[in-house]
C-alpha cells in the first residue's frame, strides 16, 4: 500500500493547461484589432454570426465597449446602432436580444450598457427597463433572467448593474438580493449560480460585482476568496475558471477584476498572464481568442483588452472593473462601485 | 462549428417554403434593423424555417405543424430561447403527451449538452410531469461524458431537492472520485449532499476528515481535497483536531512539499498563533519558514500572496510576542 503510494507521489502532478508557442505574438496589435472589431460581420458569409442572434445586442455591447477602450468608438456607427437598440426594447421594458425576441435581462443590461456609451439613455423608456427588472426580483431575492424562471447569480448582478446605472437601485429590494448572493457562497470563499452550485469563476465575478455596487463587499472573506481566485493561474500564466479546467482569456479577465475589486489583483503573476493574453493575438486578422492559436471573436476581444487595460497596457483607456465599460464613462454616470 | 450544417444537405429535407400545408403562410424575414454589423448571407435552410417560425409567433398560431417546425428551428439553433418559450406554450395548449417531449429533450441534450436552454426546457417538463424517475440516471450519463458540466450539476441537484432523492448520492459521489479524485464538482456535490441530509455533526466531520485524509494520501497536491477539508472544519479550529496535524506532519516528512499541505500547515499555526498558545516564537517561526518555502520555490507563481501572509503573520504576532517578552 505504502510502495502504491509513494509512487503516485512520485509521478508529479499532471496539470491541465495551454501551452504558449514558441512563435505567439509578445507584442499588441491594437490597429489591427480595431479593424477586426470594425469588420466583424460584414463578411457576407458568416454563418455563425446567425447563429447567435440570440446574443445580438450582447455582441454590440462587447463591440462597442473594446472599441471605446481602443478609442476608436468613432468608427462605429452611432445612429444605427441606438436605432437597433431602440427597437429591441419590448412593450414590457425589457430588451431582447434582437428585433423581436422575448425580452431578457442579460440583454437589458447590454443595452443600458450601450446607451451609457453614447450617453444616450433618453433614446428609450427609461422607466420601463427600471420596471422590468424590479417584475423580475422573487421573494428570496434572487432574480429571473426572463418570464420563464431560470434563476441565477449572474441576473443578479444584470439587475443590479442595470439599476446603478439608471440610478434607480432603489426600485428593488437590494437587502434581500444580497442575502440570496450570500445564499450561493459556499465554503471555499467562491460563489456559484444558486445555492449549492460549484463555485466557478463567471459566478464570483457577477457576485463580487454586485455586492461591489451595493457596498457590501465586507460580507465576503476577501483573503479567502483571493487565494481561491489566484488559485486559477496556471504555470502558462493563464487563469482557468475551476479547477482543473484549461485557461482561458474570458475567465482571465472575471478572475483578475474580482481580484481587482478586492484589492488583491497583485497576488497573481501579471507578467506571465500578459503574456498569455498577447499570446492568444491572430496577429494577421486582429482580434483574441480563448487560448493560443484558437479562433478569434470579439467576446475574448473585448476580454483581453479589458484584462490588459486592467494591468495597466498603455494606449488602452482604463476600464472599470465591476462594469466592464471604461472607466470615464462610470465617472461621467456618477456610478461608485466599492473596491476593496 | 454548426452542427446543422452538415445536415444541411441531406436529401429528404424539404424547406418550408416547398411545403403544400405551408403555402397559406407569408413568411416573415429577419428584421435586423439597420445596424451594420448584421448583414449576413443566411443559410438556406435557416433563413426558410426561421422565415416561418417567425410567421408561426406573429400569427401566434398554436398548431401541430407549429409544433413540428419548433422541433426543426431548435435543431437549427438550440441556443434560441424563443423558440423553446414557444414550444412550452404549443406544449400545454396543444396537450402534447409529455414522456414524448422527455424523450424528444433527451435526445437534443445528448446532442448539445452545454446549451442552457435545453437543460432548462427537460426541467419544465420533468417539473410538470412531476416525474424524476429517468433524471438520476440521466444525469449520470451525461456526466459520464463531461464530469464537470454544470448544467448537469444543477439540474441533478435540483431533482434531489425537488424530488428528496438523496439516498444513493453519496455513493455515487465515491464512485466519481474513484475515478477522478480531482473532480471538484463531485467534491462540491458531497459537501452540498451532507448540508442538505445529514449536516455536519461530530459523527459526520469524523468521518469526512478520515475519507479526505485517504485521499490526500493517494494524491496530496489535489486542491480540491484540500478545500473540502478546510469546508468540514469550517467551523472547528483545525490545529486541535484530532490527528490533522501528525497527519499533515508526516505528509511533510515524507519530502511532500505541495502547496496545500504548506498552506494547510500554515493556516493551523495561525490558529495556534490566535489562541495564544504557549512556544508563540516557535510556532511563529515555522509558519513563516513554510511561507518562505511557499513564495521562493514551491509556489513561486504566487510569491505575492504568499509574501502578504508572511507580513500579515508578522505584523500581526512578532510585535505582540517582543511586548510580552520585555
Ligand atoms: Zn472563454
Amino acid at each position: 500500500m505504502l510502495a502504491v503510494n509513494i509512487s503516485f507521489r512520485s509521478q508529479g502532478t499532471p496539470i491541465k493547461d495551454a501551452s504558449i508557442p514558441e512563435n505567439a505574438p509578445t507584442d499588441l496589435f491594437l490597429d489591427k484589432h480595431r479593424d477586426f472589431i470594425a469588420a466583424y460581420g460584414a463578411k457576407k458569409d458568416d454563418y455563425e454570426y446567425v447563429l447567435t442572434e440570440y446574443l445580438r445586442l450582447n455582441g454590440v455591447y462587447w463591440g462597442l465597449t473594446v472599441m471605446d477602450l481602443m478609442g476608436a468608438l468613432d468608427r462605429m456607427n452611432k445612429d444605427e446602432v441606438l436605432e437597433f437598440v431602440r427597437q429591441c426594447q419590448q412593450p414590457c421594458g425589457g430588451f431582447s436580444a434582437s428585433i423581436g425576441h422575448d425580452p431578457h435581462l442579460l440583454s437589458t443590461l447590454s443595452a443600458v450598457q450601450v446607451l451609457c456609451l453614447y450617453d444616450a439613455l433618453d433614446v428609450v423608456r427609461v422607466d420601463g427597463v427600471v420596471e422590468f427588472v424590479k417584475s423580475l426580483q422573487q421573494d428570496d431575492g434572487s432574480f429571473y433572467g426572463d418570464k420563464w424562471g431560470e434563476v441565477d447569480t449572474r441576473f443578479s448582478f444584470c439587475a443590479v448593474a442595470c439599476l446603478a446605472l439608471l440610478d434607480r437601485l432603489n426600485a428593488i429590494n437590494v437587502d434581500k438580493a444580497v442575502d440570496f448572493v450570500m445564499q450561493c457562497m459556499n465554503f471555499d470563499g467562491g460563489f456559484g449560480c444558486r445555492p449549492g452550485s460549484e463555485t466557478h469563476s463567471g459566478q464570483i465575478y457577477c457576485c463580487v460585482g454586485m455586492l461591489s455596487i451595493v457596498g457590501q463587499l465586507h460580507r465576503i472573506n476577501a483573503d479567502t476568496l483571493g487565494w481561491w481566485l489566484c488559485e486559477r493561474q496556471l504555470p502558462s500564466g493563464g487563469l482557468n475558471g475551476r479547477p482543473e479546467k484549461l485557461p482561458d482569456v474570458c475567465y482571465s479577465w472575471w478572475v483578475l477584476s474580482s481580484l481587482k475589486i478586492i484589492g488583491r489583483l497583485h497576488w497573481i503573476n501579471k507578467d506571465k498572464l500578459i503574456k498569455f493574453i498577447l499570446a492568444t493575438q491572430d496577429d494577421e486578422t486582429g482580434g483574441f481568442a480563448d487560448r493560443p492559436g484558437d479562433m478569434v471573436d470579439p467576446f475574448h476581444t473585448l476580454f483581453g483588452i479589458a484584462g490588459l487595460s486592467l494591468m495597466g497596457q498603455a494606449n488602452i483607456k482604463p476600464v472599470n472593473p465591476v462594469f466592464c465599460m471604461p472607466e470615464d464613462v462610470i465617472r461621467r454616470i456618477g456610478v461608485k462601485p466599492q473596491l476593496l | 462549428m454548426a452542427d446543422s450544417d452538415s445536415s444541411e444537405h441531406a436529401g429528404d429535407y424539404v424547406l418550408y417554403c416547398d411545403r403544400e400545408n405551408w403555402k397559406d403562410l407569408e413568411p416573415v424575414p429577419q428584421d435586423d434593423g439597420p445596424h451594420p454589423i448584421v448583414q449576413i448571407a443566411y443559410s438556406e435552410r435557416f433563413r426558410d424555417c426561421y422565415d416561418y417560425f417567425r410567421a408561426i409567433l406573429k400569427k401566434d398560431e398554436r398548431s401541430e405543424r407549429a409544433f413540428e417546425l419548433t422541433a426543426d428551428a431548435a435543431a437549427l439553433n438550440p441556443a434560441n430561447y424563443t423558440v423553446w418559450h414557444f414550444r412550452r406554450i404549443l406544449l400545454k395548449d396543444l396537450g402534447k403527451n409529455l414522456q414524448d417531449e422527455l424523450d424528444y429533450i433527451t435526445e437534443v441534450i445528448h446532442d448539445h449538452p452545454k446549451n442552457y436552454q435545453v437543460w432548462h426546457h427537460r426541467r419544465v417538463v420533468v417539473d410538470w410531469l412531476r416525474n424524476a424517475s429517468d433524471e438520476i440516471d440521466f444525469t449520470r450519463l451525461i456526466l459520464t461524458h463531461d464530469a464537470k458540466n454544470y448544467h448537469a450539476w444543477q439540474h441533478r441537484q435540483w431533482v434531489l431537492r425537488e424530488f428528496d432523492l438523496w439516498d444513493a448520492e453519496l455513493d455515487y459521489i465515491d464512485d466519481l472520485l474513484e475515478e477522478d479524485i480531482r473532480n471538484n464538482s463531485a467534491w462540491n456535490q458531497r459537501y452540498y449532499v451532507i448540508s442538505k441530509t445529514s449536516k455536519f455533526t461530530d459523527e459526520v466531520i469524523a468521518r469526512e476528515v478520515s475519507y479526505t485524509k485517504e485521499k490526500i494520501n493517494n494524491v496530496p497536491n489535489n486542491e480540491s481535497a484540500w478545500n473540502y477539508l478546510r469546508g468540514v472544519l469550517l467551523d472547528t479550529e483545525m490545529y486541535k483536531y484530532s490527528g490533522l496535524m501528525t497527519f499533515c506532519e508526516e505528509l511533510f516528512s515524507q519530502s511532500i512539499r505541495s502547496p496545500h499541505l504548506l498552506a494547510f500547515m500554515v493556516d493551523c499555526y495561525q490558529e495556534m498563533l490566535n489562541a495564544k498558545c504557549e512556544d508563540k516564537e516557535e510556532v511563529l517561526a515555522k509558519a513563516l519558514k513554510l511561507l518562505k518555502g511557499l513564495e521562493e520555490e514551491y509556489d513561486t507563481i504566487r510569491c505575492e500572496y504568499w509574501k502578504y501572509l508572511s507580513v500579515t503573520l508578522s505584523s500581526k504576532y512578532a510585535g505582540k510576542l517582543e511586548q510580552s517578552s520585555s
